[in-house]
């Protein structure tokens, strides 16, 4: 080359996300099989509704390992709360459902992730599909469309389709039908295996005809996420683009296992 | 900051057996299943449809149908994988063409490699690799997968397979590769993913070293 294109561009290099200490200052018991750890984090940069942590646990003899988990607070420059789902097998999650408490401290460090978020300048209308513990970035992005001023909030909408097995598996229960008080979110819930004596809401798996009742129209050019587990989340982002949504605006978070 | 590490205590951890937790990097844990994840909805291709093109920098362009790509000396490939979300899965069975064959076919006619790649995919996907990550046998255009066709939530009907990378970098859905004489971040890359995602160096994000 003669021209100078082959000189590297100067390039600042990008900061480490490092690990940091975290200090658990509560622990909310969600469920049966799921917890909240609320944890001050010192110097947290912030994070964006929908982003993860990875945390990492140490044995004794060094041994470590790692898993990620969704932010499920609003942003905050200090406090950050994940909710956990025990899977009874798993490695890291039981440690951290059973073992911590106030005053225990995990390394953490993120937020990590750049697609699967929801900030405010982004607008409206918001349809949020999660499915279990799935719903734990679709919660953070509601807290952060319910922390808004009002006339900023009014311009996005929310509309939450949230799948669960029975009543007792619902993850931020009360929350959720204190959120649904707000004229912007319409809260639809669906419980797939048992139901409470009056129930109004779906029975049924999610699916086609749901989706289409549910969902904003397409004209309407909503911001969807999906979370939840894999047969969840590719029936529904394969029926939401059949139905007319453009791919580009389905963004999705499956999870396996992450024990 | 956390200069030592913070002992939890009672947490003992799961190692893999003996002879196999060397084979799983830091920060991953070993699984058996095959977890799906994904950025956005599973594209459906019909084969009748799909190609797969090599291009240049300067345009020049190599295309192969389907049915051409399967008239390719296959391999069969054994390789570990590594998922960013922490998953490794050791001896997975592949099957499929190796670039290194796409690229001396494609040379044959004036198609020419340069520094870096960007491969991409049906859904709008992209990842970006130097192009010596590629060559010299450690990378394929896969098809197979335990024996069966590669399932669509795996990234059929063809995937890029990178194994000694991050499995993002192994794009699913994979429609061609274009060489760029520049390093051009790809879809992760661009949101927060580190560039070029070594396991063993645990290159997760942005600026990890």
């Amino acid at each position: 080359m003669t021209d100078g294109s082959d000189v590297a561009p100067s390039v600042v290099r990008p900061r480490r996300i490092e690990w940091r200490a975290a200090t658990i200052t509560d622990v909310i018991r969600e469920t049966a099989h799921a917890k909240t750890l609320v944890m001050d984090v010192p110097n947290w940069p912030g994070h964006t509704a929908g982003q993860h942590v990875d945390v990492r646990l140490t044995a004794e003899d060094g041994y470590q390992a790692q898993r990620s988990y969704s932010i499920a607070s609003a942003p905050s420059r200090s406090t950050l709360a994940i909710t956990i789902e025990r899977l009874d097998d798993g490695e890291v999650s039981p440690y951290l459902t059973d073992a911590l408490g106030v005053g225990d401290r995990v390394e953490l460090r993120g937020p990590i992730g750049g697609y699967f978020v929801w900030e405010p300048s982004m607008g409206g209308p918001l349809f949020l599909v999660g499915g279990g513990s799935g719903i734990v970035p679709l919660m953070a992005m509601l807290r952060t469309r319910a922390a808004l001023p009002a006339p900023i909030r009014g311009s996005a909408p929310a509309t939450l389709l949230y799948s669960s097995r029975a009543w007792d598996d619902v993850i931020y229960r009360d929350e959720v039908i204190t959120l649904a008080e707000d004229p912007g979110v319409n809260v639809v819930q669906t419980l797939t295996r048992s139901q409470p004596s009056g129930w109004t809401g779906f029975t049924r798996r999610i699916d086609a005809d749901m989706l289409a009742e549910v969902a904003p129209a397409p004209s309407l050019r909503p911001h969807i996420y999906i979370c939840g587990p894999t047969a969840l989340v590719e029936t529904a982002a394969q029926m939401l683009v059949e139905l007319g949504h453009e791919p580009a605006r389905v963004k999705t978070e499956r999870f396996g296992p992450t024990g | 900051m956390a200069d030592e590490p913070i002992i939890s205590r009672g947490f003992r951890g799961r190692r893999a057996a003996a002879g196999r937790q060397s084979r799983i990097p830091p920060g991953q844990y070993e699984e058996r299943d095959f977890p799906v994840l994904s950025a956005g909805p599973t594209p459906h291709t019909p084969l009748s449809k799909w190609d797969f093109t090599l291009r240049a920098v300067d345009g020049a362009t190599m295309k192969w149908t389907w049915d051409e790509l399967q008239a390719l000396p296959h391999e069969n490939i054994t390789r570990d994988i590594h998922c960013v979300t922490k998953w490794t899965k050791l001896d997975t069975v592949w099957e499929g063409i190796s670039v290194d064959t796409l690229v001396g076919a494609a040379a044959a006619r004036g198609v020419q490699t340069a520094p870096f790649i960007v491969a991409y995919s049906d859904g709008g996907y992209t990842t970006n690799l130097p192009f010596d990550d590629l060559a010299g046998g450690k990378a394929w255009i896969a098809f197979g997968y335990d024996g069966k066709p590669l399932h669509p939530e795996h990234g059929g009907p063809a995937r890029l397979l990178v194994p000694h990378l991050y499995f993002w970098k192994s794009a699913k859905w994979v429609r061609g590769i274009q060489f760029t004489a520049h390093n051009e971040p790809g879809f992760w890359e661009v949101n927060g993913y580190h560039d070029r995602g070594d396991p063993w160096r645990e290159q997760r994000y942005t600026g990890d070293p």
